[in-house]
């Protein structure tokens, strides 16, 4: 059969040198004496940007340069030729049928269209590929969207070195996290958690804006960000990554993939990471990044079966992770200001998919996930730890009702989350019960439009019971342009100390009924979302490219206000008044072009919180963002190429609380420049050197009363930048190919 | 009152667990190569009254279908797909339709069968 595809085809560039600066040609390939046009092909002097398309008709038109004479000509399916141009004389290329490089999505979307939008998904999606996690600094998932725009990622605090994420102007408990689709960072892990899962283990990133579906719980409420990780089946033997970077972290991440059966493959993942370099470059006598260490191991199982039309997943998880914080003295001496957060996670999860055979749109599918959470920490003179368990079950139907154009799915779902908090001297004890039943449904009429409608029900043991209506649609105005809408309903019980963990780098007070009273005294935050986008693909130059317009609103008819307006205290309420609120709207451009591609966005943010004092913006929040991406890849000398990342990060004015050490009321706007070199030696191993923050911009005086820690006074929240400066990486990539 | 709205939340599960109808299931060779011949195939066929699922697999040129024998017959589904443009079997598409597919889903011309 392949070999039939291998029939040749003619490929005839009738190319004349007009005034030997233009080259005009035509793009054809030839059957039984006919010659058919091809349009759309893609022409370009090799090693550079310079090139055009064919119209219709085939014909295209080029500049001559002077740096190379080698023409490309591409199309897809067929195999890129490369002729070479002289004066008065006739091409004649034969192009064969590409039989590696199927015509399937991965071909029509190009190899290095790394980052993925969907457009036939009624969500606003966004996939992260494992090629664009490789683009990012480092390391772990909360250093995995620092060259994409859906997501900001800021630094927490001036003391642990952790890095939060923001999705339409609202922190990550406002966002579900999941892994394969069980929840993930929650709860006790909120402030930590995603530096537990390695940037290497994960397969791919699903980044949905605005509300997600109700099969994933009531939860999320901005947004979901969904994990896979790589699977034993289709992974590679062997995998090997270490990394340095000049703040002393060292990494190493390994993968052995073994075949025990046809059916059964197992993967074990390794990581370890280290920093045991004290860092302290703006000399305030705090540790900048923690001294820290981390093993995390996992191993999983996969059993396939085709026939009877099987998938199972058993997973098996543990980590233990420590980071020491604070006054460098504090390492040796007791009296100093130190800290140390040590947390034992411990996860195991099963999956089972079944898909029948004879009716493959009926499918069955079940998750069961356990895991223990355990994080013991000491911040100065305070004491803070979490244990939580949770256990999660799953269990979802699919069908269709009458053919696949109307698709449905029902299931069930069961939380179970036990906290057991210690607050200073007081004991907090929960537990969350949950039950829900979802359905939902979807519309595809197969050409332009589709629209899912959702709806959940769930009984909570301290939340009662509730409806969760979510929908989607996404409708083509055209060929090439698409406009998608969504609106939903989410809620969430605040864990106030778990996920404003940096309430402890303060000396801020609070009061006792916080540490008392049953959910914190405080109710369930309850808010509704909606939002479009309106996406308009573009040909231009010889390239192709998107040009996107969103608009989401989050308005909370109840939202826990953290409020850190008066300094020296911390206070938290419910706003219920319906007030608080996050609106964003963003532009972005995406370009690319034979072997670069760039991304451009501004966003705008407004966010208010309604105080006990009346609306105020949200503090710390950056008005407006302003994003740029390029990436560009040399041409491959056999299996060699190089690979080029730059990202530049501009983030606006943020309103300051009230301090003693800021005078204005907002901080200046300031940017930041990341950039990545790879050099690609095989398909088996590769080196590459990186730089974060190379402009090296820093806050000044991160920590208030950094030199009285026990003072009244301290506080190490307030922060609207980065406090390291530049730092430098650099890290290897071995592999061992099927 | 919430026990009863629960309980019908749960209604589909055993509401849509019995198939209702005559559903054949039947599988055969179309030409074709690309995506867009799979999305073209597939959208024709599953546009026909009492369709339910369709699978055109362009490895394999395989195509598989489940129908209601009731509602539809395999020669109005094998004379659709020649409609649109692809051959199956003895069923040719036309000279015209053929002409007017895309470059890339000439299939003729590929020499794929």
């Amino acid at each position: 059969m392949k070999n039939l595809f291998s029939l040749s085809f003619f490929l005839l560039v009738f190319a004349n040198l007009y005034s030997q600066e233009k080259v005009i040609g035509k793009v054809v390939f030839e059957d039984l004496g006919v010659s058919y046009p091809i349009g759309g092909s893609s022409i370009y002097w090799q090693g550079t940007q310079s090139g055009t398309i064919s119209n219709d008709n085939g014909e295209f038109e080029i500049q001559k340069i002077e740096s190379t004479n080698n023409l490309v000509i591409s199309y897809i399916g067929f195999k890129t030729q490369i002729i070479l141009i002289e004066k008065d004389k006739f091409y004649n290329v034969v192009l064969v049928y590409d039989d590696e490089n199927e015509l399937d999505d991965v071909t029509v979307t190009k190899r290095r269209n790394a980052v993925q939008r969907s457009y036939i998904l009624p969500q606003n999606v966004v996939k992260i590929s494992e090629q664009e996690l490789l683009n990012a600094a480092c390391c772990n998932l909360s250093e995995s969207f620092e060259t994409n725009p859906s997501i900001d990622v800021n630094h927490s605090d001036a003391v642990t070195g952790t890095k939060q994420i923001e999705m339409l102007g609202l922190k990550s408990p406002y966002i579900l996290i999941t892994e394969e689709n069980v929840p993930m960072v929650r709860g006790a892990s909120q402030t930590f958690g995603l530096g537990f899962t390695p940037g290497t283990w994960i397969e791919s990133i699903q980044v949905t804006k605005g509300m997600g579906s109700v099969i994933n719980g009531y939860e999320s409420i901005v947004g979901q960000i969904n994990t896979e990780l790589k699977k034993p089946l289709t992974d590679i033997p062997l995998y090997i990554n270490m990394f340095n970077s000049a703040d002393g972290r060292y990494e190493l991440n390994t993968q052995v993939k073994s075949i025990i059966s046809q059916k059964i493959n197992t993967s074990f993942f390794a990581h370890y990471n280290k920093r045991d370099q004290i860092n302290d470059k703006n000399k305030d006598n705090f540790i900048d990044k923690p001294i820290q260490n981390q093993i995390n191991l996992l191993n999983r199982w996969q059993y396939t079966n085709a026939e009877k039309g099987i998938v199972s997943f058993f997973n098996f998880r543990i980590l233990d992770d420590l980071k020491k914080i604070g006054e460098k003295s504090s390492l040796t001496d007791d009296s100093k200001w130190g800290g140390r957060i040590k947390t034992k996670r411990f996860d195991t999860s099963f999956k089972l998919g079944y898909v029948n055979p004879n009716t493959p749109y009926q499918t069955v599918g079940f998750q069961l996930a356990f895991n223990v959470h355990d994080q013991n920490s000491v911040y100065g003179n305070s004491i803070y730890n979490i244990k939580q368990e949770s256990l999660f079950l799953n269990l979802l139907y699919n069908t269709i009702i009458s053919n696949t154009k109307n698709k449905i799915k029902i299931g069930l779902n069961y939380s179970y989350d036990q906290y057991d908090e210690l607050v200073f001297i007081y004991d907090i004890f929960r537990s969350d019960k949950s039950l829900g039943s979802f359905f939902e449904y979807s519309y595809d009429n197969l050409n332009n439009l589709n629209f899912v409608l959702g709806l959940r029900y769930d009984t909570h043991n301290n939340m009662g019971s509730f409806f969760t209506p979510r929908m989607h649609f996404r409708y083509n105005i055209n060929d090439n342009l698409s406009l998608k809408g969504a609106y939903g309903q989410g809620r969430k019980l605040a864990n106030i100390f778990s996920e404003n963990q940096i309430i402890f780098l303060t000396n801020r007070s609070i009061e006792n009924k916080f540490l008392s009273e049953k959910l914190y005294g405080l109710n369930p935050e309850k808010a509704s979302n909606y939002g479009f986008s309106l996406d308009q693909k573009f040909n231009l130059f010889g390239g192709q490219g998107n040009l996107i317009f969103d608009y989401y609103s989050t308005r909370f008819s109840n939202k826990v206000i953290v409020d850190y307006e008066n300094f020296r205290k911390i206070d938290f309420y419910n706003s219920d008044y319906g007030k608080s609120k996050s609106n964003s709207s963003q532009f972005e451009v995406l370009f690319s072009k034979n072997n670069w591609n760039i991304t451009a966005a501004y966003k705008m943010y407004d966010v208010e919180n309604f105080y006990k004092d009346g609306l105020k913006e949200k503090p710390l929040q950056p008005k407006n963002i302003i994003f740029f991406n390029y990436g560009v890849e040399s041409n491959r000398v056999g299996e060699k190429f190089w690979k080029f990342n730059f990202t530049y990060n501009r983030l606006g004015k943020q309103r300051l609380m009230k301090n003693p050490r800021d005078n204005n009321l907002y901080t200046q706007p300031h940017f930041s420049i990341n950039s990545q070199i790879t050099r690609i030696f095989s398909s088996k191993f590769e080196v590459y050197l990186g730089g974060e923050n190379l402009n090296n911009y820093k806050q000044k005086d991160p920590i208030i009363m950094a030199s009285n820690p026990f003072s009244s006074d301290f506080d190490a929240s307030i922060i609207h930048g980065p406090i390291f400066g530049s730092m430098y990486y650099a890290g290897l990539r071995f592999k061992i190919l099927n | 009152m919430k026990k009863i709205i629960f309980l019908l939340l749960l209604l589909p599960f055993f509401a849509f667990g019995q198939s209702k109808g005559k559903s054949v299931k039947e599988s055969f060779l179309v030409d074709g190569n690309c995506n867009m011949c799979k999305n073209r195939i597939e959208t024709a066929t599953l546009k026909l009254n009492g369709v339910k699922y369709v699978n055109w697999d362009s490895k394999s040129s395989n195509f598989s279908i489940i129908y209601n024998s009731k509602k539809v017959t395999i020669d109005e589904i094998r004379t659709r797909i020649a409609e649109v443009g692809h051959d199956n079997g003895k069923y040719k598409a036309s000279l015209e339709t053929y002409d007017e597919l895309p470059n890339c889903c000439r299939y003729r011309h590929t020499g794929k069968h």
